[in-house]
């Protein structure tokens, strides 16, 4: 218990400073209003097409701005050694991860709940799917990019290019979850059989909930250390 | 003032790091209401000696003691025993100093954090800074903020290292009028330092470390002035 | 301890050398020509064994990534490191004989069939693992980070190739009838022992790099303790 209350005044430290300067979040709207800006020179939103690439564009977007939001996530502790005076006081090192991870997927979802608006106005895109469906699936999908996100992060955090490092390692490793999130995306938004988003949604949970235990308990090992 | 008993205790600690031998045979005890100082020529281990001691490092072998009990992994119970005031103040330069200090005071489990870290606060002199980010703060106020955060969790084992590096003379006054009022309160203290005018000050012991190993160690009586441990160190340090 | 270990070595490279020529003789002259693709069907027993040799080398890194957690163990670091990068080796040869068996067979250089796409988000991995090796620190700093990324790694895969397969099945169902017959349907026993062989001998092959590989690494760190030895005598 005690390691969600700890948490949860990890979480709620960066969520408070975020609420003061906005920068992170700011940069992450605008940096994802640019790549959907981008994308519609690449493809001609009046032409058909746009109703194909709209539900890999959900998740590019989200991806894009997401990696720089985690970016800004371990290196800020890094400032002064914070870090190590979590590493010092009472607490388990995991209560670091999962408010890391709180933290995160709060900042990753506003900009969602911003940038996807914007996408579909830009790409004049009419929504006739099922909105909760698609909100399921949006949720799923993003916690597991940043329960492997936040973890990658911590990793890359040592390095001394971090920001070059770590998208070289988290994308290859959400390609599963990506291939879902697209495809249970595209299934809800052209109203297709439900069920068969159903069956990915699985897929997303299980690899959600098996990347959670293994990075809740190897999160240690990296905390660990000079 | 003086209890007896072992606050601390080091037994055969030693930390392999990479392909070097940092630590050897490390043993040390610290008493409860003591103040020892751990002095030593760069590059002896002195830091790999606190991060050891402190839980931040894992020794290679040794166990470390603390009231009698054994240090385990990541034991939060000791954890909040310890102070630790490290090279790096810890705080966070977007939060204002009221902020870091409820941060901190929350992890570690401080009751009446606001009455608390109010005190503190103007225990340090920090009191009209309260709401202003940390970030311009120089480095002296980094670091009375940094002791403040220290003290606001009542350790019962102070472990500073080299705590007046950078520091102008009112801080160093600052610090050591608060170091020697915890003194009294009966909370031990390890320092690391560099400054032989401000060990000689606080110290009731000191001992050398030097190539990762305890060579020496005196007890500071009224007759050891300043030059004769000064005298003694050189004598210890160039023997070896 | 090192006359044991010379002696495997003798015996790995004896057993690859004429193995190696044995398994081209079998490839190319004494088993038959398939009927429908005719002479680039050779290509698919190296590429079989290769593809063999590209995964179990990840489960290398894996196994070697869970015992360094463990305790640290510098021929263990070692041993994950030079697996992988004889791994990254492997699957690019898959990758690059799957791209000219796809083109001879099905005219195109590439398709998401499962197993290709999977290797190629392993090669991904893979060079990923390097790059976490090639971080700065301590190497037990380095070798604890990487083998947590190795774990991650090794457990991902397998998804890797569910996600795919799944992918591949629900939108357009798998046309291409000589996609399925590389496990092993309808397929003559001579081609079949050929086949075997090959893949013993590209695992052989592996063994022995792997050997050799990490002998070397050993040495390039005796050397670079002997230098700073050297270094901290002179200084003092």
């Amino acid at each position: 218990m005690s390691i969600l209350i700890d948490a949860w005044t990890i979480a709620w430290k960066d969520l408070s400073n975020e609420l003061k300067t906005k920068q992170t979040i700011g940069m992450m709207v605008i940096f994802s209003s640019l790549v959907i800006l981008v994308f519609s020179f690449a493809f001609d939103p009046t032409n058909n097409m746009v109703k194909a690439v709209i539900p890999g564009l959900v998740w590019l977007i989200t991806i894009f701005s997401g990696i720089l939001g985690l970016n800004r996530s371990f290196l800020s502790e890094h400032e002064n050694d914070c870090l190590t005076g979590l590493r010092s006081a009472p607490i388990d090192p995991s209560s670091i991860y999962l408010g890391k991870v709180l933290a995160n997927f709060i900042v990753v979802t506003v900009v969602q709940v911003i940038s996807i608006p914007v996408l579909f106005i830009l790409f004049d895109y009419r929504f006739l799917g099922a909105i909760l469906w698609f909100m399921l699936i949006v949720i799923v999908g993003t916690f597991g990019f940043i329960i492997v996100g936040t973890f990658l992060a911590a990793l890359a955090a040592n390095a001394k290019n971090s920001e070059m490092l770590l998208p070289v390692l988290l994308l290859p490793l959400l390609s599963p979850l990506m291939i879902a999130a697209v495809q249970g995306t595209r299934i809800v938004l052209e109203n297709q059989d439900i069920s068969d988003a159903i069956s990915w949604l699985q897929l997303m949970a299980a690899y959600d909930l098996l990347f959670l235990a293994a990075c809740f308990f190897l999160f240690e090992f990296i905390m660990e250390g000079s | 003032m003086k209890e007896l008993g072992n606050m601390l205790e080091l037994k055969n600690m030693t930390k392999i790091l990479g392909d070097k031998l940092i630590l050897k045979n490390v043993s040390l005890v610290l008493n409860k209401g003591e103040t020892l100082a751990v002095i030593g020529p760069n590059g002896a281990g002195k830091s790999t000696f606190f991060k050891c001691t402190v839980g931040l490092l894992q020794p290679t072998s040794g166990d470390i003691i603390i009231e009698g009990q054994k240090i385990q992994k990541n034991s939060a119970e000791i954890k909040r025993k310890i102070g630790f005031l490290g090279h790096e103040s810890f705080l966070y330069n977007t939060l204002t100093p009221m902020e870091n200090l409820k941060f901190y005071g929350k992890l570690f489990k401080v009751k009446n954090i606001d009455e608390k870290a109010t005190r503190l606060l103007k225990e340090v002199g920090l009191h009209y800074f309260k709401e202003i980010p940390i970030r311009s703060f120089s480095r002296g106020m980094m670091q009375r903020l940094a002791i403040a955060r220290v003290l606001l969790a009542e350790p019962d084992i102070l472990m500073l290292d080299e705590p007046h590096t950078g520091l102008d003379q009112e801080a160093v006054a600052l610090l050591n009028r608060i170091i020697k009022q915890k003194q009294t309160n009966g909370t031990s203290i390890l320092i690391i330092s560099h400054d032989f005018d401000q060990v000689h000050e606080l110290a009731d012991r000191v001992t050398i470390l030097n190539k990762g190993r305890i060579t020496e160690t005196i007890q500071l009586t009224s007759d050891i002035d300043l030059p004769k441990m000064k005298d003694w160190y050189a004598e210890a340090v160039a023997q070896k | 301890m090192s006359k044991v270990s010379g002696i495997i070595d003798k015996l790995l490279f004896f057993t690859l050398v004429p193995s190696f020529f044995l398994a081209l003789w079998l490839v190319f002259i004494w088993s038959p020509v398939e009927r429908v693709m005719g002479a680039p069907q050779k290509i698919f027993y190296f590429h079989v064994g290769c593809a063999w040799v590209a995964f179990l080398a990840f489960i290398i890194v894996g196994y070697y990534s869970v015992r360094n957690l463990i305790k640290p163990n510098m021929n263990h670091h070692i041993a994950a490191g030079i697996s992988a990068e004889i791994g990254v080796i492997f699957t690019t040869v898959t990758l690059l004989s799957g791209m000219i068996w796809g083109k001879s067979s099905w005219n195109t250089w590439w398709t998401w069939e499962p197993r290709l796409a999977t290797t190629l988000i392993l090669w991904f991995i893979y060079v990923a693992y390097l790059f976490v090796r090639k971080m700065e620190g301590s190497w037990e700093n380095i070798a604890r980070l990487s083998a947590v990324f190795g774990i991650i790694g090794c457990i991902n895969v397998p998804i890797v190739f569910m996600a795919i397969r799944w992918w591949n099945t629900k939108l357009h169902p798998v046309v291409f009838g000589e996609g399925k017959d590389q496990s092993g349907g309808g397929i003559a026993p001579e081609m079949l022992l050929t086949l075997l062989f090959s893949i013993f001998t590209i695992t052989v092959l592996y063994a022995f790099l792997m050997r050799k590989g990490i002998e070397i690494e050993k040495m390039r760190d005796t050397v670079r303790r002997a230098k700073n030895r050297a270094i901290s005598r002179l200084a003092s």
